[in-house]
């Protein structure tokens, strides 16, 4: 074990102890899922249309859009977390791993990112419906 | 070495067999990262489209109502149910409860029928209307 730099000091030290924070964010989200999703799935299927100006309509009332944002986030958070323990599950080299958990970041955040713009956008009237 | 067949074996991890407790715990994460990958591209594609405008989300709908569209929402809508339905079983286990053998093996199938029950009271309706609106 090292004296220097900090790596050096918990290098084998074992994990940083962020698995609770990890298992209770996967609840927390989960829970917000069940809520958030339960009611988007079953609004989808109860829209009369599918339309462009319909589902432009739906998006921009505010009662539809903050929840579609909030469930956006609790969305691609729980599923960068379970994704994540796939990852170091089945994936055994460290680097593959490092890297596999790199792309999972920016796929969940560049995803949220343009999901919720895209909301935005449409529910401040972006979108001429 | 001789050993008495009726003594217990110490767990072995070659010696196992498939139980629903097992099937369970791996369709929720086939399903998590199944739902993770096609609906999270898919919820992406659709709101970027219809903030596009009306041509990039005709061209969502065209896929979206394919029959490859149907197909993959059929299978989401299971997958959203048995992951949601396991969840809540976990619920339950991470309070420490349902671990006794039946009890823990009736919740374990009671999600997968649940979902299948589910997925097919949703779109039983849906694909009968649209095979009756297609005649």
């Amino acid at each position: 074990m090292g004296s220097g730099t900090g790596i050096g000091r918990v290098r084998g030290l074992g994990s940083a102890r962020h698995g609770s924070m990890h298992w209770w964010r996967q609840r927390v989200t989960a829970v917000g899922n069940l809520l958030l999703a339960t009611w988007f799935v079953v609004s989808l299927f109860r829209l009369p249309s599918y339309e462009h100006a319909a589902i432009v309509q739906w998006i921009g009332s505010p009662i539809v859009a903050v929840p579609l944002i909030l469930m956006t986030i609790s969305v691609f958070y729980h599923l960068r977390l379970g994704l994540q323990v796939i990852m170091e599950d089945y994936v055994h080299e460290e680097a593959g791993k490092v890297i596999f958990v790199l792309l999972l970041n920016f796929y969940a955040i560049a995803g949220a990112a343009l999901a919720i713009f895209s909301i935005l956008k449409i529910a401040f009237g972006g979108v001429p419906a | 070495m001789s050993r008495n067949p009726g003594r217990p074996l110490s767990p072995h991890l070659t010696i196992w067999k498939w139980g629903p407790h097992m099937v369970v715990s791996i369709l929720h994460r086939a399903t998590g990262a199944g739902m993770a990958i096609a609906a999270g591209l898919g919820f992406i594609w659709w709101l970027v489209a219809a903030a596009s405008g009306p041509e990039a989300y005709a061209t969502f709908l065209m896929v979206a109502t394919s029959w490859f569209g149907y197909l993959l929402a059929i299978g989401l809508t299971w997958a959203f149910f048995q992951h949601m339905f396991s969840a809540l079983r976990h619920f339950v286990m991470d309070v420490g409860a349902g671990y006794e053998l039946k009890t823990n093996k009736m919740g374990a199938v009671a999600t997968m029928i649940g979902a299948v029950v589910v997925t097919l009271a949703i779109w039983g309706p849906i694909l009968f209307r649209l095979a009756g609106g297609a005649k």
